[in-house]
Parts: structure tokens; sequence; C-alpha cells
């Protein structure tokens, strides 16, 4: 039992965990401004494509090395600001619905990376492999390192600054906040880019640093898992972060663990099994029955300023 | 405008808009837009293979779109219908394989009722959890879509794989359980296309379910749920119910999915087999205006879209069937954002006036 864990399941742990940690706090900031956030998995997705194909053509057509993983990095966030802007403009300004277009963003996300790919790399999908030397650091004392500073600056930015007051004070009582003197769509905005950004440089952090390439809808639900983190995290930064361990940490057992723990009967624990706890969690925390996690009370209204 | 145009045209706006977008898109990576939209939606008339394609492609989305269609009458989002006829297919083949022996009077029904109620058991679950709990059907769904990918993912590896086949699929099922492809009684039409009864199946199902919304006592429940739940609760109608009844209706339609699949399609439960059914589900119900009929051309469209896709990726240089999903996003994008349209007309009029 004590090998278990060891060393490298912590560091796989941490290594799994940060892209969640990333699209999750980012879809902390919409969903405490009230909007509703089931398009993280488009906008890692945007992040993750569009992080390696800049990085590979960074690398290889202008020369950049080293610097070229922080260009596609940069590109990656931009990516997820692209999209993030568009889900902003039809959520906030033409007060679509948000799940529909969550799910439009999603669909579209899996159709464009394919798109792109097929056109400037002539691949299914995929982008060419970067070099090994050209990815993001991989240290986990690094990454963990930076994932703290993080957490910890989001904290303060929610709690403590008035940004973060009134973005809170915008997903519990609009009206109030708009009477305040708040401009309730000014604040949405903030919330959605931000969380468009983070997500983008999760997605970038899952194609430049812990793979070394783009591959078709990469991002396999992980966005849905971020998502998952933050209500399990009742959309508290702490808690989520602890959220996306224990996700980080299911996954690295699932690929670490095969064979290793047994049933009674002799048999290896069914990897769908682990990969089910994050979902299972989230739906019973949702129902209420390990203690209670509201969602901000305003999250997924339209704002309708009263004229 | 009479209403039936009106029905029509907003969505057929949205559509073409999308085709102006995805169109610039192939101009961009330098593609003619026009050979690769003839290549995506000229193949869809041919016949036999481009009719029957079409119509066989149209079949789970037209049950998807009516699933999706039920939710939203009654003001939920059932963003599970992919999870649903997972676990419908899954059902649907385990009994065709476990009653293998069984005389086809039956054997199909039996199959057809594992499809329906396991799509409905599945689809009542988040039902259930927001009628008692009040926790959010489209964030459950999403969640209930991942148990059950794996749950079923987990069934055919450790229990019904022919062992040494790499493939992760069942084993067949009963040639009882099998339903006609249309090649059986359409003359002229090969069976190796795999339009088969349940085609026809997903039509009926379209008038039940306007009948059951537009003509039983139920259906109008569950519409007064929708439309606005504390006037139907002052009313006496019992919205925990409807969420319920709605739920597992809305799932006993994506589970028909597994008729199509199972019974007249792979003739077994094949992993991973949908292709975002789903999800494309949404798109069908939004662009057909949350009308049976609408869900009808809805499906057409994406189906023929989807046929054509293959086309695309064979014969043009750089565009790949890829399109199709992101004329999809854009349509729906677009459909979403209805206001956009009115706030461009709204503009085009005000400028119009300041020119005056």
């Amino acid at each position: 039992m004590r090998d278990i864990f060891t060393i490298s399941l912590i560091a796989s742990t941490i290594r799994l965990a940060t892209p969640l940690v990333l699209a999750a706090l980012g879809g902390l900031f919409s969903e405490r401004s009230g909007v509703i956030n089931i398009a993280l998995e488009g906008k890692m997705l945007a992040g993750a494509f569009t992080a390696a194909a800049v990085t590979y053509a960074a690398d290889t057509r202008l020369g950049m090395g080293n610097a070229s993983p922080w260009v596609g990095l940069l590109a990656g966030m931009l990516a997820g600001l692209f999209i993030a802007a568009i889900y902003a403009l039809g959520c906030i300004k033409f007060k679509a619905n948000q799940v529909v277009s969550g799910a439009a963003i999603n669909i579209l996300m899996i159709g464009i990376p394919g798109f792109l790919s097929g056109a400037f790399f002539l691949s299914s999908g995929s982008t060419p492999q970067i070099p090994k030397d050209h990815l993001l650091p991989q240290s986990p004392v690094i990454i963990a390192i930076a994932v703290i500073v993080l957490v910890a600056g989001i904290w303060y930015i929610v709690y403590k600054t008035p940004f973060g007051l009134r973005l809170r004070s915008t997903g519990e009582n609009p009206e109030a906040a708009d009477a305040a003197g708040v401009s309730v769509s000014r604040i949405r905005y903030s919330g959605v880019l931000i969380a468009g950004v983070l997500a983008g440089l999760g997605g970038a952090y899952l194609s430049i640093g812990q793979s070394s390439l783009f591959t078709r809808n990469m991002t396999a639900g992980r966005g849905f898992i971020a998502l998952a983190a933050l209500i399990f995290g009742k959309w508290r930064p702490v808690q989520t972060l602890l959220a996306c361990l224990l996700f980080g940490f299911t996954e690295a057992v699932s690929i670490q663990m095969q064979g290793v723990f047994k049933l009674p009967s002799g048999e290896d624990i069914p990897v769908q099994f682990i990969q089910m706890v994050p979902y299972v969690l989230t739906i019973v925390v949702l129902a209420g029955f390990i203690g209670s996690s509201r969602p901000p009370r305003a999250l997924g209204i339209p704002y309708e300023k009263e004229k | 405008m009479p209403k039936l145009a009106r029905e029509l045209l907003f969505p057929l706006i949205a559509v073409v808009a999308a085709f102006i977008v995805g169109g610039i898109l192939i101009l961009l990576v330098g593609d003619n837009p026009f050979v690769a939209y003839r290549l995506l939606l000229g193949s869809a008339l041919s016949w036999p293979d481009g009719i029957g394609y079409t119509l066989f492609h149209a079949t789970p989305l037209i049950f998807t779109g009516l699933a999706v269609l039920v939710g939203f009458r009654c003001g939920l989002f059932n963003i599970g219908a992919e999870g649903q006829l997972y676990i419908a297919a899954f059902a649907t083949a385990w009994v065709g394989i476990t009653f293998a022996h069984l005389t086809p009077w039956l054997l199909v029904p039996f199959c057809f009722l594992a499809a329906i109620l396991s799509g409905a058991f599945w689809g009542a679950i988040p039902g259930v959890l927001k009628a008692r709990f009040g926790s959010h059907e489209v964030i459950n769904t999403i969640m209930l879509n991942f148990i059950a990918v794996a749950l079923v993912s987990y069934f055919t590896q450790y229990h019904y794989k022919v062992p040494g086949d790499p493939i992760m699929e069942t084993s067949t099922i009963g040639q009882g359980a099998h339903i006609a492809r249309f090649g059986k009684f359409v003359p002229g039409f090969p069976e190796r296309i795999p339009l088969n009864l349940a085609f026809l199946l997903a039509l009926l199902c379209c008038v039940l379910v306007y009948v059951f919304l537009w003509r039983t006592k139920w259906g109008y429940e569950i519409r007064a749920t929708g439309s606005n739940p504390s006037a139907a609760e002052y009313g006496g109608i019992s919205i925990r119910t409807q969420i319920v009844l709605a739920m597992a209706v809305s799932g006993a339609l994506a589970g028909m999915v597994g008729i199509n699949e199972v019974l007249g399609y792979r003739y077994r439960y094949y992993d991973g087999f949908s292709d975002n059914y789903g999800f494309t589900g949404i798109a069908v119900a939004l662009l057909g205006r949350n009308h049976p009929v609408g869900v009808i051309l809805a499906a057409l469209l994406f189906a023929a879209l989807q046929h054509g896709g293959i086309y695309v990726d064979g014969f043009s240089e750089h565009v790949t069937k890829d399109i199709v999903q992101v004329l999809q996003g854009i349509i729906i994008l677009f459909v979403a954002a209805e206001a956009f349209f009115k706030w461009l007309v709204g503009r085009r009029v005000s400028l119009q006036r300041l020119r005056a």
C-alpha cells in the first residue's frame, strides 16, 4: 500500500491536475459573474490546438527555438480569449441562451482544429510533433509553485478586491449590483473573457506541456471535469483547487495503478470505474448529499436592465 | 407575414449565414467554397446511395432531436441524449444476445422495449435529481453522459466482448432480432445501404410526439410547466411529476437510436458508435424550432452534410469533413443569437432613417 503514494504518483497528479485547475478557475470567474460555462471544453481545445500549431510554426518556420513554446502559450491564451469573446457577445449582448451557446462553441471546436490542421498540415486532425526541448517546462515543482501562486492570486482577486466584490454580487444579485452603480454587463464580459484566457492556458499546457502535439479531441472531456471540479469545489478557489487535485489524482491512479489493485476475485479494478469518480461525486454533491453546493443565484440568467 | 413563413424564415437565415461564414473559412484555407459545398450537398441527392445514406444518418438525429425537443418544451435542457442512447444501445444488444434463441415475434418487441425503457430510465435520473433536490439538469446530464460511456465500455470490455476480438464490440445479436433494411422491400434499393425500418419508426415518433405534446393532457401539462412553471403549479399541475415525465420521455426517444444502430445496422453493440448524435440533436431541435416537422427537416439537412462530409474529405484539397461540425456549431450559434439578426436588421433600418 505504501508503494502506491510514490513521488511519481504525486508528480503525475500535479501534472494532470494543472489543466483542470486552470480551466476550473477560469470557469469560476465566468460563473461567479452569472454566466454558465459549459464551453470550457471548447475553449481548452482552442487553446490546445492554437498553442501546438503556433509553437510548431514558431519553431520550424521562424526558428525561434526555446522561445517558441512561450509564443505558443500566448497564442493559446489569445485563442481562448477570442472564443470567449464570441461566447460573451452572444450571451451578454444578444442574450442568447448560455447553455445553447456553450454547446455550440463545443461543437464548433470539435470541428475547427480538424478543419485547420487538415488545411495547414494536411493531416487528419493533429499538428506535427514538436521537439522535446521546445516544450513548456514540466518540472512538477515549478508547476506546483506556479499553480499555488495563481490560486492565491485568484483568491485575493475574488475576495479582497473591489472587482471581486462586484463579480460576486453580479452573479448573486445583478439588480442590486446594478442599483449600486456596477455595470453588470461589463463585469460579465470580464468574467467570461478571463475564463477564456485561463481555459486557453489550460489547453495550451495540455498540448505543449504534457504532450508534444495536438491530437484530435485531445481534451477528452477535461473541460467538463474542470466544470465538475468547480461545482464540487462549491465555486470557491481553494476548494476548486482541491477538487482538481482529487480528480487529477483519480486520473493518475487510473493510469499508473492498472493491475496493481485487485478485487477480492483477483480481477483488476476496471479503469472505467476510476474514470467515473469525478462525475459521480459531482452529481452527489450537487444533490446535496455531501454538504450543499449552491450555484450563484443569477447563474445562467441573462440580465435585462430595467428601463 | 404568415406564421409558417416566419417560422421557416429565421432558421433559413441562420443556415444561409452559417454557410456564408463557412464559405469564408473555406476560402481562407485556399479552396473554392462552391466546389466544396457542391461536394457536401450534391452527393446527398443521388439515388440510391445519397438518398439512402442521408435517410439512414437522419434516423438517429430525428430521435435525438425529438428527445431534446420534449425536454425544451418542459423548460429542460437535455444534454444527456448522448449518454441515454449509449445505455439504450447496449441494453438493446444485451437483450438481443441474451435471448437470441427467442422467436422474432417476441425478440424484436423485447429489444424495442429494452431500448425505450433503458433510455427512459437513464433520462429519468436527472429528472428525479432536479425534481427532488433541485440540482441543475444540464450539469447532471453532462456528468451522466460520461458515466454512461464508461459503464457500457466496462460491460463491453469485461463481459460481452468476444475473446480475442481487438475491437471494442459485443458478440452479435440473434438473427431473430434483426429488423428489415429497405433493400428487402424497396425494389432496386441495395441491401448494403443500412437504411432500415427504424427510419419509419422515427417518422412515427414525430407524429406521436406531436400528438402527445399538443393533443393530450400530459403534453399540455408538460408545455404549461415549460412556459410558466409558477402559473402551472398554481393551476394544480405538479411540476416535479412533469419534470420526471418529460425527462423519461426524452430519454426514451434518445434510446430509440439503439434500435437503428443495433437492430438495423451493426447487429451488435459497437463501443463509441455515436457520431455525436446526442449533441447534434440539440442543433436539430433548435434549428427545427422545437417542432416535430422542423426536426425532420433539420435532421435531413445535418444528415446530408454528414454524408457529404466523406466526399469533401476525398475530393477537395484542403477542406476536410470537419467542415460539417464547423457549420453545425455556427448554425447553433446563429440560432441561439436570434437577437443578433434583429439587431443587424434594426441597425440597417436606423441607418437608413439617418440617411433619409
